[in-house]
């Protein structure tokens, strides 16, 4: 029962700031409640039995995304100008209802192979032996490092001052 | 009534939705970035709900949810470094204004 209730409020609580993200005209109050948001999403991945998953969504979204996105529209000095919707609201309205629609009345329609085993209590453990093992995901782990070399050379060289 | 696999994918389905439509619909660059984060979530949302209730033994959906977070780090850090290049060059960061590369 607890767990029901939980989810209503994580559910109610992510979706109301996502609207609020998109609808806002203040970029800084949209950018507090995209912070709210991604709080939202780490609950529901404690209620996913997701222990790990939900301090990652913490200290990289929350922690590291949301200070760069402040930091972005403090640089960038566009408050006064606010983000109104452009021409195509009506279109885009109109794109992403029917979207969320189709996958919806897919998600109802599809009938779900559900396992009902209880998960491991922590999952940290889990993923360590899943990530590093010989037969894991060893590859992908050692092209990450590489992904975000790159990406901190490429951000230093796009904001470096060519002025001078 | 429980909660079970419908429910966290619609909920993933509904952000998915609205992430687009700010995607679509928003003037501001980082706001459309902002929007592509909460798309991004919203898959996260699904892997792990399927991970939950599919193979609960397995944390096959949990690592590539955990993949998925270190490219939208990236993602987020290589794209507000373009905005902010942008912004030192036209003073705008209008996405209709940027059109250098349009005919």
């Amino acid at each position: 029962m607890g767990q029901v209730i939980a989810f209503w409020i994580f559910a109610v609580a992510i979706v109301g700031a996502a609207l609020g993200v998109v609808l806002l005209e203040n970029v800084f109050r949209a950018a507090i409640l995209l912070i709210t948001c991604f709080l939202g999403v780490a609950g529901i991945f404690i209620l996913l039995s997701a222990d790990f998953l939900a301090a990652m969504q913490i200290l990289i979204y929350v922690g590291a995304i949301a200070i760069l996105v402040i930091l972005a529209i403090m640089l960038t000095r566009e408050l006064s100008i606010g983000s109104p919707s452009n021409k195509f609201k009506i279109p885009a309205l109109i794109i992403a209802g029917l979207f969320g629609l189709g996958i919806i009345l897919t998600v109802i329609n599809t009938k779900w192979l559900i396992n009902t085993t209880t998960p491991a209590p922590t999952t940290t453990s889990g993923l360590a032996v899943k990530l590093f093992s010989k037969d894991g995901f060893i590859l992908p782990v050692e092209i990450i490092p590489t992904v975000l070399l790159a990406t901190i050379l490429g951000a230093i060289v796009l904001i470096k001052d060519k002025k001078k | 009534m429980t909660i079970g696999l419908n429910n966290y994918l619609i909920l993933s389905a509904i952000l998915f939705s609205i992430g687009l439509y700010g995607a679509l619909a928003k003037h501001n660059a980082i706001v459309i970035l902002m929007s592509i984060e909460i798309m991004l979530s919203a898959t996260n949302i699904a892997f792990v709900a399927f991970s939950r209730f599919i193979t609960p033994t397995d944390l096959t959906g949990q690592v590539f949810a955990l993949f998925a977070m270190a490219i939208a780090a990236a993602e987020t850090a290589v794209g507000l470094a373009i905005i902010i290049a942008i912004y030192r060059n036209k003073e705008t960061i209008d996405a209709n204004k940027i059109d250098l590369m349009k005919w």
